[in-house]
This record gives structure tokens, C-alpha cells and sequence, in this order.
């Protein structure tokens, strides 16, 4: 579970996040929609341990812990990913070797052994045949020269590799063209279990007909306006933002 | 301006001394000695009012001068080559130094491979071979004070002669030995023959706590359509002075390839000195630099392209840690006649660190109108998004700059193409980034 309380944030002195609150349960998936520049990519890299962020007030914690106290690979460890609105490119690190790198570092962490080579081939194949990643595109430098919508699969590939508890898409669907969406959206959806869950944040309910959320938050000038079912996503579907932004003008 | 006479450094006044005493024992042609070591005396150790020498003061770093070593005996030799590790998974043909001097018990002269000749050197200066007429091909480098000191003081080395196509990478092994400080000066001539091709090997080593000042020379002189492969790698202790100089002058439709790899030594300068003295030869001449502590990597490079529609290739990457400091100096030089150059230099950089600095001084000297040359120098940290994206996966901060730092460096090393001899390479890299962690 996850419970984000008062969460007050800035950066370079701009107040981005004010007072957020919002709790995600085991199984969840919630999903936060809302303008630009309403914080919701903050929230996200907030979440990650990004360090431009001054936090100031408030706390995120984790079945309980305080996650920010954690460097970002603690926080990984412990179960939390970001999969990237945009994927960073990293020229001669091999995706394989990043991989393993992860996944490694990871059990290392949480005091498991290290997978061996075979195992770990096995995995990653798994994984990557479900979401129709071919294999040469893993000996290649991890996302360089890849599509925006390779790049995309090979974040929820990560996901279902490190296994993580709690899981935040940002914008994942941008960039997909429909059958990248069905894609990852599969991908997502096998992963969905009690025990791990979701926060996807989106500007379109497009993407949650594919990944239905359990919950909708609408989030305006740092702060969750509005909370409810799978309806209202179709609601400001249909009316747009605009009775929330009068809160931002204020 | 009236001529000054400088005091001598204690340094310099050392090494007057020692050639004065050694100059009747070592081998070979006194005038050629005489006169390096009178051009070295006019000018004295080069100081950072010296262009070429102003981020390497020698004159500072050079306090004292160590006496030169004398010959080891037979099981000196053999213990410290016993001891030595620098590229020695690397299945090739051995051919040792120990403190400067050839140690050709343990060459195997009468099984040598095929189109593989190797003439030890004090016997070649002694006898006045044929050979040494092809010696100091690069006329600039007799300029050169490092150069100069190490023609009028060395004592041993080999002339290597390759006639065909060899397959077993030659690997030279220069190990400095003992403890209490001691001066070398090898030259080795290399001599590849016209389409002859070749991969040579160079490791230096010596133990840390010494310091030792070896100063080395290779002379390369390689002909039409030859093809070498020459991968450097400075190994050396801690305290050693390590000052090297190739020189280089390559013939027409020839491939050439050198990458030094410094990740030893208190003070280091490598010189390369290269001519592309025939038509549509290629040359890539990259560098691969890992400082730390207090450590000091000088690398300096001239490129002539001396003869029309050759193409060069320089990439020199340093990764500087603590408070190190690396130098970088490239020139490419066009002379008027050489059109249709092509001719791409880059040094990058990176600081782990805040107290650590980079030199890079990048040059151009074109007269040519129909070229394309290029030259670029950054220096920079590694990217904290960058960083922040490998974290996120759960990777450790140190772990993260160890990845990024072997994929910054492994450009410059993915040009070897010897599967043992990359992967000795990875390995130094791997084992420096571990020394940091």
C-alpha cells in the first residue's frame, strides 16, 4: 500500500506539488489524470527519489516505510518503478547487461542470490516474447535508436523482470501507436495481481480502456481535486478539464 | 633577447653526470648520442613555459633524476617477469624487458613465428646494422627533449622486422623491477615490411612504491598496404615517472590502429608522433585514460598527413577521479599538397569528481583548401539523468557511474579487434572502477 500524505514539493522555488494526498491499496490500480503542468510527472519522479525535487512538507510511505528517506535504488529494492514517460537513452550499455545489472543489484539488495546467466536469459526471453520484443533488439544499447514505442515495451519489460509492488506508468501511452498500446497494455494487465499496484498517470482515457483502474484522481495546481470510479475518467473524457481549472486560477 | 643560461636543476645536473659516466659504455654511435643529449642540455627539462610542456612540467615534476639501471642478472630478470601481470592472458609471442634492457633468454630465437624477425638492440648500435639507418624516421621528434633524452641514454631494446602476415599478436613487455628508484631508457624499432601486417602488444609494469622513471621509444616505420594493430597499455606502480614516445611513419594504403591505455603510473606522457607519408592510408590513433588520487596522464599527439587523401581518426576518452589531472594535446598537421584529407580528432572527458582537471588543448594546422578536418573536445560529469534512470532499476549510485564509465571509455577500446586483447582491456577498466568503489 501506498499512502502519500500532505506531500508539499517545489523545485527552483516553484511550488509544484501542495498538499497531496492519496492512498493506493494492494491490487489497485489507480489511475491520476489531469492537465499540464498539474504535477502529475512530478508526482511520479517524487515517488523515484529524483533529486531536483525539494520536498518540503509531507510523507510518502510504503506498507509503511518512509520512502523518502531512501536513495532510488533503495526505493527500487523495495518495490517501487517508474516506468518513464520518456526513456533515457544510454549509449554502449547493452540492454542485457543493464538487465542484469538491475535485477541483480536488486536481489542483491533484498539479500537474495544472484541469478545465474541461464536463468536470467530465461526470464528476460519470457518476457520479452510476451511482449513481442525481439531478441536483437536486447544486444543493442539499452533504448538507442529504438521507436518510441520500443522504448515503451522495454519499460514494462523491466517491470515484469524486477517484479516490482508498486508500479507507476507515466504517460505510457504517448507515443503508441494502437497496436504498441495493446501491447503494453497486455503487458501491464498480466502483471496485475493482489499483491502489486498500479498508478497510472495519462492525459486520455484512451489508455484505460485497456487498463481499467479501480479508482480515477484528478489532479490540478499539486493537489487531487477530485477522486472516484472508472466513470469519471469517461466524464472528463467528456468535459474536459475545465471545471478544474478554475481551482488553478484561484 | 639575449641568450640566459639557466641554472640546472638538480635534476639536470644528474643526468649531465650520468651521461658524462656512461656515455663511453653505452652501445653504438657516439655522435648520434652526443648530439641528443647536447640538444637536451641547450633547452634542460621542459617547464610550463614550453608550449608543448606547459600542462606537463617536467622541470617540477622531474625533482630528481634516478640513476640508470644497470643490466639484472639472469634470475633478476626471471623473478620479475614471473611477477609480472599486465596482458598476460593474452596468448602471444613474449618478448621481455627488465629494467630496460632485453631479456633474450627468454626468447626463443630459433622457433620465432614465421615473417617475425627480432635483432636485440645494444648488439645492432654496437655492430652498426643496417637496420638502424631506418631509425628516427620522424624528423619533429628529434625536437622533442623526452625523445632526445632517450636517444642519447639508451641502452637496450629490439629492432622487430615483420615480413608477413602474423597472426600471434608480438607482445612487449616492459617490467621495471625492484624498489628503490632506477632510470630507463629502451628503444624498440619497428620495422613491418610492405604488406605485412602485425598486432603489437606493449605492457608496463613496475611496483607500486618505486619510482621508477622509465622512458621508452618505439619507432615505427611501416610500409604500403601494411596493417598494424598496436595496443598500449601502462600498467605501471604508483610512483613511477613514465614518460613514452612512439613515433610513427606509415606508408601509402596502409591501415594503422594504436590505443594507449594509461591506468597506472604518479606521472605519465605519451608522445605519438605520426607521418602518413603515402596515399589512402588509414590511421586511428585512440587513447584511454583512468586517473585517480594525485595521478598526472599527459597525452600528446601530432598527425601530419603528409601525403594526399589519407584518413585519420583520433579518440582519446579520460575518466579523472580524485584530484588527478589528465592532458590532452592533439595536432593534425596539413601540408599544402595533401588534399582530399580527412582528418577527425575528439578528446572527451569526464569528472567524477569535483576536485579533479582536464587539459584539453585540440589543433588544426591546415594549408590545404580541399579537406575535411575536424576536431572536438568536452569534458564534463557523467549525466545525473542518466544516473537517475539506472537507480531507479535499483542500481546502486557507484554501480551506475561504473556502467556509464566503461560505456564512455569502451569506444575508444571497441576498435580492438583481438577478442583476448579487448577483453584484457575491459578488464583494466573493470578493475579501476572497482579500486573506486
Amino acid at each position: 500500500m501506498l499512502e502519500i500524505k500532505n506531500l508539499v514539493v517545489q523545485i527552483e522555488d516553484k511550488r509544484i506539488l501542495n498538499g497531496l494526498n492519496l492512498t493506493v491499496n494492494n491490487g489497485e490500480i489507480a489511475a491520476i489524470m489531469g492537465p499540464n503542468g498539474s504535477g502529475k510527472s512530478t508526482l511520479s519522479y517524487v515517488i523515484a527519489g529524483k533529486e531536483d525535487y525539494e520536498v518540503l512538507d509531507g510523507e510518502i510511505l510504503l506498507d509503511g516505510q518512509n520512502v523518502l528517506e531512501m536513495e532510488p535504488d533503495e526505493r527500487a529494492a523495495a518495490g517501487i518503478f517508474l516506468a518513464f514517460q520518456y526513456p533515457l537513452e544510454i549509449p554502449g550499455v547493452a540492454s542485457m547487461t543493464f538487465l542484469k545489472a538491475a535485477l541483480n543489484a536488486q536481489r542483491k539488495a533484498r539479500g537474495e542470490e544472484e541469478l545465474t546467466t541461464p536463468d536470467f536469459i530465461k526470464r528476460v526471453n519470457a518476457a520479452a516474447q510476451q511482449l513481442e520484443i525481439p531478441k536483437d533488439m536486447l544486444k543493442r544499447a539499452l533504448n538507442v535508436g529504438f521507436s518510441g514505442g520500443e522504448k515503451k515495451r522495454m519499460e514494462i519489460l523491466q517491470m515484469a523482470l524486477l517484479q516490482p509492488t508498486f508500479c507507476i506508468l507515466d504517460e505510457t501511452d504517448s507515443g503508441l501507436d494502437i497496436d504498441a498500446l495493446r501491447i503494453v497494455s497486455e503487458g501491464v494487465n498480466a502483471l496485475r495481481s493482489p499483491d502489486r499496484s498500479f498508478l497510472v498517470i495519462t492525459h486520455y482515457q484512451r489508455l484505460l480502456n485497456h487498463i481499467v483502474p479501480d479508482t480515477v484522481h484528478v489532479m490540478s495546481s499539486g493537489r487531487i481535486v477530485k477522486s472516484g470510479g472508472k466513470e469519471l475518467a469517461l466524464e472528463l473524457e467528456a468535459n474536459g478539464y475545465a471545471d478544474y481549472r478554475t481551482s488553478e486560477a484561484a | 633577447m639575449a641568450d640566459v643560461t639557466l641554472m640546472k636543476t638538480p635534476a639536470e645536473t644528474a643526468l649531465a653526470q650520468a651521461y658524462e659516466s656512461a656515455k663511453a659504455i653505452l652501445p653504438g654511435n657516439v655522435e648520434s648520442r652526443a648530439e641528443a643529449f647536447e640538444l637536451f642540455t641547450r633547452s634542460g627539462l621542459p617547464h610550463r613555459r614550453v608550449e608543448e610542456f606547459k600542462y606537463t612540467d617536467l622541470r617540477a615534476l622531474m625533482r630528481e633524476a634516478a640513476p640508470f639501471a644497470g643490466t639484472p642478472t639472469a634470475s633478476e630478470a626471471k623473478a620479475a617477469l614471473q611477477s609480472a601481470k599486465a596482458l598476460a592472458g593474452v596468448e602471444a609471442l613474449q618478448v621481455p624487458f627488465v629494467n630496460g634492457h632485453f631479456v633474450r633468454d627468454a626468447v626463443d630465437f630459433g622457433s620465432l613465428p614465421e615473417g617475425v624477425e627480432i635483432v636485440p638492440l645494444a648488439e645492432a648500435l654496437a655492430s652498426g646494422h643496417d637496420w638502424l639507418a631506418r631509425l628516427s624516421p620522424v624528423a619533429w621528434a628529434r625536437q622533442n627533449p623526452v625523445y632526445q633524452l632517450n636517444t642519447a641514454f639508451m641502452a637496450d631494446g629490439v629492432m622487430l622486422r615483420v615480413t608477413g602476415q602474423v597472426e600471434t599478436p608480438v607482445h612487449l613487455r616492459f617490467v621495471t623491477a625492484g624498489n628503490s628508484a632506477v632510470a630507463t631508457a629502451t628503444r624498440v624499432l619497428v620495422l613491418v615490411e610492405e604488406g605485412a601486417s602485425v598486432t603489437l602488444l606493449e605492457s608496463h609494469e613496475s611496483p607500486n612504491g618505486a619510482n621508477h622513471q622509465p622512458n621508452d621509444v618505439i619507432e615505427m616505420v611501416a610500409g604500403d598496404r601494411s596493417n598494424v594493430r598496436h595496443v598500449r597499455l601502462n600498467a605501471e606502480g604508483d610512483g613511477a615517472l613514465a614518460l613514452s614516445t612512439l613515433t610513427l611513419k606509415v606508408g601509402a594504403e596502409a591501415e594503422f590502429f594504436s590505443i594507449n591505455v594509461v591506468a597506472g603510473a604518479a606521472t605519465s606522457r605519451h608522445q605519438v608522433f605520426a607521418i602518413l607519408d603515402g596515399e589512402n592510408t588509414k590511421a586511428r590513433i585512440n587513447g584511454m585514460t583512468m586517473v585517480k588520487g594525485g595521478q598526472h596522464a599527459d597525452s600528446t599527439l601530432v598527425v601530419e598527413h603528409a601525403a594526399p587523401n589519407c584518413e585519420s581518426r583520433e579518440l582519446f576518452k579520460t575518466v579523472i577521479d580524485g584530484e588527478a589531472t589528465g592532458v590532452f594535446q592533439g595536432k593534425i598537421i596539413v601540408p599544402h599538397h595533401a588534399q582530399k584529407t580527412d582528418g577527425r580528432m575528439m578528446s572527451a572527458a569526464v569528472l567524477l569528481s569535483e576536485g579533479g582537471t582536464m587539459n584539453n588543448k585540440p589543433e588544426l594546422e591546415i594549408f590545404a583548401d580541399d579537406v575535411q578536418c575536424a576536431h572536438g573536445a568536452t569534458c564534463g560529469q557523467l549525466d545525473e539523468d542518466l544516473l537517475f534512470y539506472l537507480m531507479a532499476r535499483g542500481i546502486p549510485r557507484k554501480e551506475a557511474e561504473s556502467l556509464m564509465v566503461q560505456a564512455f571509455l569502451g569506444e575508444a577500446v571497441e576498435f580492438v579487434e583481438h577478442e583476448g586483447v579487448h577483453d584484457a582491456l575491459v578488464s583494466v577498466v573493470e578493475g579501476w572502477l572497482r579500486a573506486r568503489a
